[in-house]
């Protein structure tokens, strides 16, 4: 049966004014439709309009924005000539949205019975004797333990992955008929990230509710869309099944795309998508992608492509959709070279290191000196040699972060040693290490916004750790920056730029190239992709390895995303609570025999394939704190034993040389 | 071309756009427009001014605006016109030396506040509060009371107690970037304490000291009348708007406009630097909460 069209969206253009008064398009030309029942995955690269396309959908534009051609309706209602009470009453009414940090949408001085409630006065005609009920019942509906007692609890004693329950319920409050969701899961820990698209695969189908999800997360929306439509600078380039375009997509950028992420199953990093899409303000001869496209010829650059419709359903916006087989999915890129590093000295040694965050006061010293808190990392003894990339994995709050702050020496250690290069232990902090020492460790952060001095152009910042370690100055600073720069393949003509007027990928290069400038024996990369786009995350993942490859240097690299750990590492730590739960070489960690919480980990990774569904074993409850005795994983665990895995720390188990689980299970079973 | 210049042109560049965005407001356009004249007039009143602002007449007391004395005269006899014109030279020296100078030392202290942070930071901060909660105009006489009047004694007075207020905002600035990335790579260099503040630290706070300067120079001004007001200020018979206020304010009921000219003269300025500061802290894209001088 044919369904009317719920959302429909038709030749939408919506620009911004610049300075000089020219309209500059930011969504050129779209087409939209979605039925009850349809859930569409929006996809595209940051900059590519898709936030732009979905808040459109509520007839909401961002400051700055205005429309220039074309027509929103929602179930026949037009959005863009509405009255406003009438908007009101269907935003958050019929048609709800689920922004991306949940966490800061909740109101932090109101319970969340309260907040709750209020979504259910506004929007839903329950009387407000059923009010409380109507609370209970949707935090049932989101699967949160204990609706009850979570009705008088305050947003920030919830977890990230509860606030976004939190969240869906509100939404859900108005029995809403279409659901816009941006970006719900970035953010979240694999574990929670897998429950919550489990959720809201099973709410689109309950509730016979229109989808539109946003995100650049393709292994999300493999999970919870039937559709897909692929943004590019502002344009549709391609829509079809979900399985159409995530297992064979007929537009370059796609298959691009695609090809950069990485994966659990492929041993070798994947491959960059090179450049970057152009500026709204740049003017577009041809097509938008040209410029990327290893298919591009005359034609492309010349005249812009237009959508075309072909049999099998899906809408493609280029020339040569057709030779879309000469792109090898899996391109002669040779599996990553693993050094060999069995030989080699050790480069680093962590040996028993813990780190406690809590500092008792006097009176807690006094009355209850044997209440100390458990260390937040605890028990860290890894040998990492000279050449080798070690993997730091977990969840938020598995220490990883802490154990590379204590190594950079800018988090004192609580006892234990971090020993470089098999000489005496350091000392735990930055100011009493000796100057030699300091160069041979570096540091590069998650975010490059944050990394950067915003005041510092990047000769400026690349100056810093050539004046302190090398005392240059002058021409031989110059060109020794210059030098770098082409390292990390930035030209010349960047050393005058400031953070601000550099793309993401541009400021992480930088980021690294300021690390490498000390030359350092040791490198620590802290979730140094996580806010990248996949595309640039990939480029930046393939120069580690080929500045790694070239200088020798040792990584520790720290990651909550399985796959790019997979891609880059020789040896991988899997942590829970600041302890080792496993540990060895990537391929033995990344297949079985597994530590309950690897597998757990691993089950719950979502791949851009509609097919695979995750293997969801441990709840995805947050623990603030690792318990005081026995296994740290304890309370989550699905394969827990008994009583002696509360008070018993298991032992080591070697599996095979090198390969750790510490697990009370007897190897035979794991 | 060595990498200062660099450095030296993106900072060229950014003063331009900031000074554009400043006259493309009216608030900015406005305000640097009286902010400029006043500068101006301070300069060039002693040639400007009509008559001598220390000649008295009596057969001209307290006489209302006429045409050779068009704002009349005050309670000797003095052309109000030129004493106004030149009333505002003092003022605009001693808190034009003095402003810039308390950016500097609170600043400075602030930014040493927020890296040190922890325990000594704490104690001191709430001495620094201690200090702020009593009121400025009694610290101020007492300061004065012991050391006399006169600039020697009035700039480091000003600069000193203005300062105070300023250790608190570069604090908090301080505090917002101290937990930024960049500061931690800095220490994980390990560069030196003075490194830090130098280049981490301060080009990210000036945009505020800045604007904290601004509001400052406004506060400072109206502190400057308000002592000349009470006596404390500028020596009779060098002409200055808080004493001539002061002078002018028994005669208020009959002869208004010995009080009224060097009123519009101190609030024209007060006005000219606060829209400025207003525009310059949205040029620089800066919240600022603080209020205007009441």
């Amino acid at each position: 049966m044919p369904q009317s069209l719920f959302i429909d969206i038709k030749n939408l253009s919506v620009g911004y004014t610049s300075r000089s008064g020219k309209t500059i398009p930011v969504l050129r030309d779209v087409n939209l439709s979605i039925t009850r029942g349809d859930s569409i995955g929006l996809v595209g690269e940051s900059g590519s309009g898709k936030s732009t396309l979905a808040l459109a959908a509520m007839g909401y534009f961002k400051r700055g924005l205005h429309v220039i051609s074309g027509q929103v309706q929602f179930d026949g209602i037009d959005m863009l000539n509405i009255e406003r009470n009438a908007l009101q009453r269907l935003r958050g009414g019929r048609l709800a949205l689920i922004p991306q940090n949940s966490g800061q949408s909740l109101t932090p001085n109101l319970r969340i019975g309260q907040q709750i409630i209020e979504a259910l006065r506004l929007h839903s005609d329950l009387p407000a004797t059923g009010f409380d009920a109507g609370v209970i019942d949707l935090l049932s509906q989101v699967r949160l333990p204990d609706p009850i007692g979570l009705t008088d609890r305050y947003p920030h004693e919830l977890s990230g992955g509860q606030q976004q329950r939190v969240a869906i319920a509100m939404a859900l409050a108005s029995d809403p008929e279409a659901l816009l969701l941006d970006e719900p899961t970035t953010g979240l820990d694999v574990t929670t990230q897998a429950h919550i698209m489990e959720l809201l695969r099973d709410l689109a189908k309950d509730r016979n509710l229109a989808m539109l999800y946003v995100s650049h997360d393709l292994g999300a929306i493999a999970r919870v869309c039937n559709k897909v439509m692929v943004m590019y600078a502002g344009e549709t380039v391609l829509t079809g099944s979900a399985k159409q375009v995530l297992l064979s997509p007929r537009h370059p950028y796609a298959h691009g795309l695609l090809a950069s992420i990485p994966r659990l199953n492929e041993a070798s990093l994947p491959q960059a998508l090179d450049g970057r899409p152009p500026m709204p303000s740049e003017t577009i001869t041809g097509c938008a992608f040209a410029d990327r496209c290893k298919l591009a010829d005359q034609t492309c650059h010349s005249s812009p492509p237009q959508l075309n419709h072909l049999e099998t359903g899906e809408a493609v916006r280029c020339f040569h959709h057709d030779q879309i087989g000469q792109l090898n999915r899996k391109p002669e890129k040779s599996a990553r070279s693993n050094p060999v590093v069995a030989d080699k000295d050790i480069a680093l040694s962590l040996a028993n290191l813990a780190v406690s965050y809590s500092r008792p006061g006097l009176l807690s010293k006094l009355f209850t000196p044997q209440d100390t808190p458990p260390s937040t990392v605890d028990r860290i003894t890894i040998d990492i040699k000279k050449g080798e990339t070690l993997g730091l994995v977990g969840e938020s709050g598995s220490g990883k972060s802490t154990i590379l702050k204590t190594i950079a020496g800018m988090v004192p250690a609580q006892s234990g040693n971090i020993i470089l290069n098999q000489t005496e232990p350091l000392d735990t902090m930055v100011e009493k290490r000796p100057a030699a020492y300091l160069r041979q460790v570096q540091i590069i952060f998650q975010n490059p916004d944050d990394s950067l001095n915003p005041r510092h152009t990047v000769a400026q910042i690349l100056a810093q750790p050539l004046r302190l370690y090398y005392g240059l100055s002058g021409t031989p600073l110059r060109d020794r920056s210059i030098a770098i720069l082409e390292q990390v393949r930035l030209g010349e003509h960047y050393l005058e730029r400031l953070p601000s007027q550099l793309s993401g990928g541009e400021k992480q290069r930088v980021a690294i190239a300021r690390a490498f400038a000390a030359d350092p024996e040791i490198i620590l990369c802290d979730e140094v992709t996580s806010a990248l786009d996949v595309s640039v995350q990939a480029a930046v993942l393939d120069l580690l390895d080929v500045l790694k490859r070239q200088d020798g240097t040792t990584y520790i690299f720290v990651s909550h995303d399985l796959a790019v750990v997979k891609a880059i590492s020789d040896r991988v730590a899997v942590l829970y609570q600041g302890r080792i739960c496993e540990i060895g070489p990537v391929a033995a960690v990344y297949s079985a025999p597994f530590h309950p919480y690897t597998d757990a980990l691993l089950g719950a990774v979502l791949e851009p394939d509609p097919d695979v569904a995750p293997r969801l074993t441990a709840d995805d409850a947050v623990e603030l704190s690792p318990p005081k005795t026995g296994c740290p994983f304890q309370r989550r665990c699905p394969r827990k034993l008994g009583s002696i895995c509360e008070t018993n720390i298991p032992t080591a188990q070697e599996i095979a040389p090198g390969h750790i689980i510490h697990c009370h299970i007897p190897q035979v079973d794991l | 071309m060595t990498v200062s210049s660099t450095s030296h042109q993106q900072e060229q560049g950014r003063f331009i756009t900031v000074m554009k965005d400043i006259l493309a407001r009216p608030s900015g356009r406005i305000g640097l427009t009286l902010v400029l004249f006043h500068i101006l007039l301070a300069l060039l009143s002693p040639l400007i001014a009509p008559y001598d602002f220390k000649l008295q007449n009596s057969s001209l007391m307290l006489s209302p605006p006429s045409s050779e004395h068009w704002l009349g005269a005050d309670h000797l006899g003095r052309d109000i016109l030129s004493r106004t014109l030149m009333g505002g030279r003092e003022a605009l020296l001693v808190t034009g030396i003095a402003t810039p100078l308390a950016v500097i030392w609170g600043g400075f202290i602030g930014i040493l506040f927020g890296l040190v942070g922890g325990r000594v930071d704490e104690v001191l901060m709430r001495v620094v509060d201690a200090f702020l909660s009593l009121p400025w105009i009694l610290k101020m006489l007492v300061l004065i009371v012991t050391f006399g009047t006169g600039i020697g004694v009035l700039i480091p007075t000003l600069t000193f107690f203005y300062g105070i207020p300023v250790i608190r905002v570069a604090r908090a600035a301080t505090h917002d970037i101290i937990a930024r990335d960049f500061v931690w790579a800095a220490k994980a260099r390990g560069h030196s304490r003075i490194s830090i503040i130098w280049r981490e630290l301060l080009p990210n706070v000036l945009d505020t000291l800045m604007v904290e300067g601004a509001m400052r120079w406004s506060w400072m001004l109206l502190a400057f009348s308000s002592l000349s007001f009470l006596g404390f200020g500028v020596s009779p018979p060098t002409p200055d708007w808080g004493l001539m206020i002061s002078d002018a304010r028994g005669f208020m009921s009959f002869a208004p406009w010995g009080v009224i000219a060097p009123v519009i003269g101190l609030s024209s300025l007060i006005i000219g630097i606060n829209l400025s500061a207003d525009a310059l802290a949205k040029a620089l894209g800066i919240d600022r909460a603080q209020k205007a001088p009441m």
